[in-house]
This record gives C-alpha cells, structure tokens and sequence, in this order.
C-alpha cells in the first residue's frame, strides 16, 4: 500500500489527479476501521493530515467556511453560537478522542445515512465545496447524498470545505441511540427555524438510504407558520400542528430493518423526535430577547 | 461496614503489620492499567518470531470437502500452513468437560467461526492475507438452531456416536445435559395455592466483552517442548488439554501467564493455545497469535442464551406454595461447560427462596450456534432473571411490596435447598433486601438544573433526544444467590508455595501459585495473606506459572477462598516450621520458646501476652523456609440424575439490588440513575477491592439488561454484530452511582469466613433493573436485553 502524505493543497489535489483510486484519510474514523477489518485493500491512501488549510475555518458575509478536517471537538467548543445544530450533532459523535480527530469531511466522504453531521448540515442548508486540479464547485448538501454510502464527489475530487449559513434563528439536533454515548445513530432529526427566510429545514439520519429532508413537512410548517402569522407573533403552535408535522417527517422516512434496530421504531422515533425539536426550537424563538415586543 | 448486631467473622490473625487481611491494599497494577503502561498478552514480543492467523469457517454448518492451502504456500512471507491433516497426533479435539472440540476442523464445521486452518507468516499482514487464500470447498447441510430443529426426530445430530458421561441419560443426543430436581409434591401444593402465575422469560446471548483479546506467544524450546505465556484463567487445565495434542508430556509443556485483559469466563476454554503452539513446534520459530476484535467474537464462548417457563404459586399470605420451571439452554456447537452451566441453573432454579414442593428441569442444547460456556453468574443468572421477574409478578397478584413477598419467602441459615442441602452458613437474603429497600431514593428529576436541563442525566444523554418529555422513574428491587467454588464433587483445589527467609537481615516471603490474576485482585489478597499469617511486612509474588501446582480455575468467584486458604494454608505451615526452628536454637536458652503460644507479627516471633522472642531475621539465619502444599474446600456431591438430590454446592454468596430508572416512555429508551447493592461477603478481605468487583458485576449485569447482546441470524445460524460498534457495552453515561453496603457474615466453613464475591452482583441487578423499566411502563418485558423498541414499538 502506498502512503502518501501531501505537503498541502495544491499536492493533495495534484495526487488525487494522478491517483483517483487513492482514498482520502484525514481523522481516519471510517478509514481505519474499514482497513484494520481488512473489509479494505486500496493501492493508496492519500494522507490529508499536512494539509492545513483543511484544519481551519473562516467566517464571511453571514457564512461559514467550515475546512473538512475541522474536528468535531472543535466544532462543539467554539462554533456552537453560529452553527448551534451542527455544534450538537458534534457532541453525539463518538467518544472524546475521535472527535478530537474527526470531522465533518469524513462524514460527507463515507456518506453514511447513520453519519452524525448529515441532518444537522441538511437542516443548517450546507453546500460543500469540493475541489480538483480542474477547479472548485460548491454541491446543495442535499444533491451531494447520491446513494448509500455514496457521494456526488468525482474521482479526482476532494472535499475542501463545507460552507453554512450563520444561524439566523434556533437549530435543534437529537438522535437516538441503544447506548447514552458512543453509539451510532438508530436514527436522527435535525431542524433550523429561518426566521429570515421564514422557512424550515430538517435534515433525518438514519432512516432511509441516504440522508433525507422531510420536503412535506417543512412545506406544512412553513405554511402553518405564514398563516397563522407565527412569525410575526410568536403565538404557540398547535399541538395538532406540531403533530402533523412529526407524521409528516416520519412519512419521509423509508428505514430497514437491520441489527440496530426496525424499520417501525425508526419512523416512530423520527417522528417523536420531530415534534420534540421542534416545541423546543420554537419556544426558544418565542423566548428570544428582542422577539415580538407588544405581540400576542 | 456497619454490622448490625448480626455475628461477624472473628478472625485469628496473628501478625499486625501493615498490609493485611481486611485492608484496602491498592493493587499493584492499578496506575500501570490506567496509564496505558501495563503489558497485556497482546503485548508479548520475541526476537525472530513468526506471526500466526487462523482461517475460520464463514458458514455455521457444512461438510469440508477440501481445504486448498497451495495459494496460501506460495505467499512469500508464509511459513507454514496447517491443516487438520498436519496435527501431530491422534488426540485431536479437546473440551473443558468433554473433548469434543477439534483442534482444526477435519469433515465439518459445526459453528460460524470455526477454525479450519494456521498459517505462520512473518508479518500479520502476510498472514491475514494467505489465510485468505485458502481455498474453502463445503456443502452447506442443515441448520440446528433451537429446541424444536434441534430435537426433530430428523435432526441432524450435532455429534453422532457419543461416548461421554452424560451420552446414556440424556433424551436426545442433541442434548449435552439434562438435571432435574425434583422434590416433594407439585401436584398437591398446585391445588393449595391461591395465586399462580406463569411465563415464559428468554434471555439473549451475553458476551464477555473483555477488553483485551486472545493472544499468547509460543515459543520452541531446545528440549523439544513449548513454552507458551499466555492470557488464561486455568493454566494447568490449559495444559491438561494442549500437552496430548501436541504429543508432548505435560512437563514439557511450561505455562506462564500474560498480563490478562479480563476473563469472566470467556478464557476457560482455550482459544489459541494449541495453534501458537502447533505453529512453533512446526517452524521452529516463536509464534506470537493475537485475535482481532472481530475475531475475538469467535474466539470464546459466550454465556447460553436461555428459554425459560416458570410457574409460581402462593397462598393468599404470600407464602410460595411450589415452583416449577423449565430452563432449556443453548449450548451452541460444543460442549464447553454446559453440563455445569446446567446443574447450576437446575440447582438454583428456584432463587434464595424456601420452596418445599419443586419441579424443575434445566438441559442445554447442542445446535449450529455460537459454543456457550461459563460467564460470570454461569446458569445462575439467567434463573435469577425469571424467577425474579416471576416473584415480581406474584407479588403484583397478591397486592404485596416486591420486598415484602421477598421477605417472607427469604431462606435463611438452617433453610432446606430443592435439592435437599441445608443451607449452614448466614444466609442473609431478607436483610439485603431491607438494606437496599431502607436506602433513600436519589432525587426526583435530577436532570433539571440552575443552568437548564443537563442531558447527560436523562435517557439518551448527550444525543439530547429529550429534556423531560416522556420520562417516567421507575423502582425495581432483586436478589439472587450463586454457588462459589466448583460444584458437584469436582475435586476444587488450589496449590501454594511459600518461602520465608531473611534478606540482609530482614524476613522475606515469596508466594508462588498458578492462579491467574485476571483483574479479581489475588494480588493483593495473596499478599494481604501472607502478611498476616507470617507477620512479615514484605511479600513478594513470584509470577504463576506451571512450575508449582495447580491453583484451579479463577471462576466460580473461588479464587480468594481457594488460592487465598492454600496460601494461608502454607503460610501455617511455613511458621510452624519457622517455630520449630526457632525451637530448636534457642529453645534450650530461652524456656518460653517451649512453654509459651507463639506466634509471629512485626517481623519477630512473639508469645501471646506480648513478650518479643527473637527477629524473624535471626531465627531464619541463612536458611529458607518453603511449602508447596494442595488445599481443598470440603467436598461435595454430585446430584442424583433424576432427583438433582445432594449436597452439590460449597457456598453461597448473596446480593440484592434496588435499581432505579427513568425510561423515555416514547422513545424506549433507558438511564439507570442508581443501582444499590448489598451483598454479604463474609469478610471483606480487600474492601476497595471488593468493592470492586462488586460495581463491576452490577455493572456487567446492567448490560445484558439494556444493551448487550450477540445477534445470531436465525436463518443462517451466523453472528451479526462480531464488534463494538453493534455489541454494546456500558459507557461511563450508561454506569450510575453503585452504592455498595458490604455485609460481613462469617461463613464458619471458609478461611476468614469469606465469601467469594466476583459473580452475585451480576445475577440481581438484571432483574431488577428490569423489575424498574416495568415499574415506569406497566409492560411485561420478559426478554433481555430489553431494546427500545421492546418498550416504545412505534
């Protein structure tokens, strides 16, 4: 097996011109594992350890560049106040030591339906950036999920950033897992409010072949929301809202049974965890300090 | 340690100096393990040695028409393939109980994971990679995967032509073992009793899940044998059964243990023992085999996943009128330890309980599945789990306190067994349950904070899935007890060598057994001992190995009171010994060596009212004073084979557990916010060390509770889950605060009056964390683990 080790970003594209079949390693979570089960062999792996642009994020114009080898840790620590749903993704990931090495990009690379980072990035409206030797183009995250365990990337293609909008209003992330940490999502849900936009997202994990919005119900949210002016008032949603809504996520859910758990408990839980981030998104927009002074 | 008021040991010691019996003496190893520092068997090294690998059967059931290692030769790198073909002699299986296991898989492979060939290579790589080329060519044949394929009167039999003990009594042959007890009169006390119920419990396949896998080096020696250190429980049972196969005597085959990443039962039975040793006698080369997590999967039995049916009854005063019970385990490919595993579940079928009118059968099964054998808690546990639940239930029937129909029930001291042993030592079940009962709950909604909701107190924890919806606490109370030591007339015996002699002046001693320290903290105990009996402050612990005489497995929570009374044992021997020679130099100048009661402490030898004799440093001289000695627990009997009548078990150790809980009603999904224990330990030799042992058998037990379990596919007998991204083990989140209440009853019969201590916790803290999740759901759950979807299916 050859090793190679890019000095930065320039060779690291360079190397995966010459060598498309080579895969990428950087926090090494899926790589590893894969390789030490032997489950697999490739000719080469392209180490981006050196590659320091990777390591780094930057904020502009109400958005964040978020470098694909970002790690989690640090994702939780510093970025929680402009990207709160993807900040708790990061918590649920793994144990304290991997999320020191992992990041987002190995998520996005593996393209696991069960990656944490997914509904909190679909939720958030993410697009990654990903680069070759040929240029840069930037992929809706919800385009770049192209099948189980497969991405929209080209061969010579590597995952430079990741790029989310400043939160513009509150964002929840749950999962549920048979373990209360270190565990791999049975399934997951995440939601943003953009109050800006006067829409919602949400973003399920786990419980479909790739990682999925639930496109109906943000639909029925975002018109419950217009037309009971929610989002001038602030008014509390109906319950029967709220539970229209968690059907309707957990409709777009199409699970498996599989040794994590069922096809049925999935979309039940995706639904329970639908209506629950939701009443706490919303109370927290209603609570917000500068929020509807003289509404109802 | 608060007594009570209760009778306590009251022990003789005869030194004072620091270090002894009772002590919290820090192990040895303890800041090694947790700095990463400690040197496991996994970590074993040699010059020039070779790397070995074993090629495992992808299907559970087949017929091996060829193996084809020529690719897997011609592999530059690989130094030997081998074969069922290439063994040296014709002893070719081997077994704890029964020998039925084969050393490589000639004709069939009866489990997913079987061993079918080795290869040595020069690099684990290259290794890996030839065994991969090993050409497989089989036949699929049926599937036996539970009692009804497996007892069909066209079952393919597991293994046809059986001779072993247990071959003539049994009503199938696709049955290891079966032992009834049966005592007075079910039919009668049926229709005596006001309340009866009944249910059907099934308990998954639990794995021990150590952390450090299957791994040793053999290394060839000049005289033509092996030495071979490795991570065991048994060493001179390890030897028993690897020494014929390789065609070599048993002192030919030198054993030394490696630094043990836990057992619990799973490094009974060998794993890759025999294949190092093979594989270096071949090659003339050190072969160092180290199983990988997935391998490991494969690489022990796990404990028997259980099918159990139970009938209670009881009068309307809560008194149990008659149990009978079912329990029908699933032994896998291979015998291992079932038959003991079995004549535990039978002879602790009915619990800590006074029931004069039983009827109870236990088998275990041979199928396509997974080998099972001994775990922790072996056949004791998954009784406990239905007989609690069962006594749950009863008590439910009669508007009773779990506690109270517990209470009334309890055995005691003096109490009659099923199979019709009188209980002669404390049996304190009804005071256990008062201790964890009496405990003040923790608070109510603990998840709620100054700052907010903090997740990591709420079911789901950091995956933040609820901050208080749906939540419900649930209580749940258990008790069980476990036989220590062997049982059954097995001849239990441990061995000890102690030397004394003096070191610039200064008395030293040594302690030499084979016991194999597998994180239970005989090296502490050990040292504690001979502290005490020898009154000498410095103990040194020579490595265990097969240089001295068998110590007997460390199972059975036996090894402190096994080991531990052999090490006394010699200890007595070395000071009488001592005092004699004392005696006899100084004995002419000094009268009170002759008329006074000596003992030793401090380091000198002493009269009883005080007076110092002499330092143990002059009285030793130049010379050294050592023992080699067996020493055996009283003896028991087997149990009739129609009745289960006998007086089968040494001891028995108790603990009961309050568990409470807060499930997510919706979600299904469990926190354990506290797991009371109190458990009686006769004498608490380590307290810390107890202590223990006795968080990490509840801890354990909490597992299979909630969590863990091997998921063999039905339809193809193979495992899913060989890993611990999907076999879950309790995380520090999943682990609540165990308060521990140690209770220390003397057993008249054992050294200290202790009680071994390793395996009670995990039988009751199952159960009533279980007893909890249906406190705060109403639902029956009579499977473990319970899964989230048990609780909310959707």
């Amino acid at each position: 097996m050859e090793f190679l080790r890019p000095a930065d970003w320039e060779e690291a594209l360079a190397a995966k011109a010459a060598h498309p079949g080579a895969v990428p390693l950087a926090g090494g979570t899926d790589v590893m594992v894969e390789l030490n089960l032997g489950l697999r062999r490739p000719e080469r792996l392209l180490d981006l350890s050196r590659v320091r642009e990777l390591h780094e994020w930057e904020t502009a114009a109400g958005s964040v560049r978020l470098g694909a080898s970002v790690p989690y840790a640090t994702i939780m620590e510093r970025l929680g106040h402009l990207l709160p749903g993807l900040a708790l993704a990061s918590r649920t990931v793994a144990s304290p030591q991997i999320r020191n090495r992992a990041g987002v990009g190995g998520n996005l690379g593996t393209a696991s339906p069960a990656g944490d980072a997914h509904p909190a990035l679909l939720a958030a409206g993410a697009e990654v950036e990903a680069a070759s030797v040929r240029g840069t183009r930037r992929i809706p995250v919800e385009a770049f999920y192209t099948g189980v365990k497969r991405n929209a990337l080209a061969p010579d293609e590597l995952i430079r950033a990741v790029h989310l909008p400043v939160a513009d209003g509150p964002q929840q992330y749950a999962k549920v897992g048979t373990r209360n940490a270190m565990v791999i999502a049975v399934c997951a849900f995440g939601l943003a409010l953009h109050p800006a936009t006067r829409t919602v997202r949400t973003g399920i994990g786990s419980a479909a072949p790739t990682p999925v919005r639930a496109d109906a119900a943000e639909e029925f949210l975002a018109g419950v929301l217009e037309e009971g002016r929610h989002w001038d008032t602030g008014r509390p949603l109906a319950s029967s809202a709220a539970a229209e809504f968690a059907a309707l996520c957990a409709a777009a859910c199409d699970p498996i049974d599989d040794v994590r758990s069922t096809a049925r408990y999935r979309r039940h839980a995706v639904g329970v965890l639908a209506r629950r981030t939701l009443a706490w998104a919303w109370e927290a927009h209603r609570a917000r300090p500068d929020a509807f002074e003289g509404a109802v | 340690m608060a007594r009570n008021g209760l009778p306590t040991a009251t022990t003789r010691t005869t030194g004072s100096a620091g270090g002894g019996v009772g002590e919290s003496v820090p192990r040895p190893d303890g800041r090694l393990k947790v700095t990463g520092e400690f040197a496991y068997s996994s970590d074993l090294w040699h010059e020039d040695m070779l790397w070995g690998r074993t090629l495992r059967s992808p299907v559970a059931h087949a017929e091996i028409l060829a193996l084809d290692t020529t690719r897997a030769l011609a592999v530059p790198g690989v130094h030997a393939v081998l074969t069922h073909e290439d063994l040296p002699t014709a002893v070719r299986h081997y077994g704890l109980e029964i020998p039925d296991t084969p050393v490589l898989a000639r004709d069939r492979v009866r489990h997913h994971g079987e061993p079918l060939a080795l290869v040595a290579a020069d690099h684990p790589e290259t290794a890996r990679r030839a065994a991969d080329l090993i050409e497989i060519v089989h036949r699929e044949l049926p599937l036996v995967t539970d009692e009804s394929s497996a007892l069909a009167p066209d079952a393919p039999l597991l293994h046809p032509g059986r001779t072993d003990p247990h071959a003539a009594h049994v009503p199938h042959p696709n049955v290891v073992h079966r032992q009834p007890v049966r005592r007075g009169d079910v039919a009668a006390a049926r229709r005596r009793a006001d309340v009866i119920v009944r249910g059907e419990y099934v308990f998954g396949m639990q794995d021990q899940a150590f952390l450090g896998p299957e791994s040793g080096l053999a290394v060839p020696a000049e005289d033509g044998g092996v030495d071979l250190h490795v991570a065991t429980q048994w060493l001179h049972a390890d030897r028993r059964q690897i020494a014929p196969v390789l065609g070599l005597p048993e002192e030919l085959v030198r054993m030394t243990l490696a630094g043990v990443g836990g057992a619990f039962g799973g490094r009974e039975d060998l794993s890759m023992q025999i294949h190092a040793s093979l594989l270096a006698l071949r090659t003339g080369r050190p072969v160092k085999m180290v199983y990988d997590r997935a391998e490991s999967f494969f690489g022990h039995v796990h404990r028997h996943p259980a099918r159990l049916r139970y009938e209670h009854g009881a009068t309307r005063e809560g008194r149990l009128t008659h149990v009978s019970a079912r329990i029908v385990l699933d032994g896998g490919a291979y015998a291992s330890s079932s038959p003991a595993v079995v004549g535990n579940a039978a002879s602790l079928a009915v619990g800590p309980y006074v029931v004069d009118h039983v009827d109870v059968e236990a088998l275990a099964l041979y199928t396509n599945n997974p080998p099972c054998g001994a775990m922790r808690g072996f056949g004791a546990v998954q009784a406990c789990f239905a007989y609690e639940a069962q006594m749950d239930r009863l008590a439910a029937e009669l508007g009773l306190h779990p506690v109270e129909l517990r209470r009334r029930n309890a055995m005691s001291e003096g109490s009659t067994l099923p199979t019709g042993q009188r209980v002669d030592s404390p049996a304190p079940v009804a005071e256990l349950l008062r201790r964890v009962r009496e405990r003040p709950l923790p608070p109510a909604r603990q998840w709620e904070t100054s700052e907010g909701v903090d997740v990591r107190q709420l079911p789901g924890g950091p995956s933040n899935s609820t901050h208080g919806e749906g939540v419900v606490r649930g209580v749940g109370y258990a008790v069980g007890f476990k036989n220590v030591g062997y049982s059954e007339g097995f001849d239990d015996h441990s061995t000890a060598r102690v030397r004394l002699e003096a070191t610039g002046g200064e008395p030293v001693a040594t302690v030499h057994t084979a016991m194999a320290e597998v994180g239970q903290g005989g090296v502490t105990v050990h040292t504690q001992i001979a502290r005490t009996e020898l009154g000498v402050s410095r103990v040194i612990l020579a490595p265990a190995d097969t240089r001295v005489g068998s110590a007997g497995s460390t199972s059975a929570s036996r090894q402190t009171y096994v080991t531990g009374g052999a090490v006394r044992n010699a200890c007595a021997l070395v000071r009488e010994r001592v005092l004699e020679l004392g005696r006899r130099r100084f004995g002419a100048a000094e009268p009170a060596w002759l008329s006074e009661e000596l003992l030793l402490a401090d380091g000198k030898v002493v009269t009883a009212g005080g007076e110092v004799l002499a330092g143990l440093g002059d009285v030793l001289g130049g010379e050294a004073v050592e023992v080699e000695r067996a020493w055996r627990h009283r003896p028991t009997e087997p149990f009739d084979p129609h009745t289960g009548q006998g007086n089968g078990h040494v001891q028995y150790a108790f603990a009961a557990h309050r568990a409470v809980v807060e499930v997510d009603t919706e979600l299904g999904l469990v926190k354990v916010v506290e797991l009371a224990c109190a458990q009686d330990v006769g004498k608490a030799v380590n307290p810390l060390s107890v202590t223990g042992q006795v968080q990490g058998g509840t801890a354990q037990g909490l597992g299979i509770a909630v969590m863990e379990e091997i998921v063999v596919d039905p339809a193809t007998a193979r495992v899913r889950n060989p890993s611990f991204t999907d076999y879950l083990i309790p995380t520090l989140l999943d682990t609540p605060p165990i308060p521990v209440d140690l209770l220390e009853l003397a057993d008249p019969h054992a050294p200290y009056g202790l009680r071994g201590a390793g395996e009670a916790p995990t039988l009751s803290s199952t159960p009533a964390i279980v007893a909890a999740i249906r406190d705060a759901t109403g639902l029956a759950l009579r499977r473990v683990p319970v899964r989230p979807e048990h609780i909310a299916p959707g």
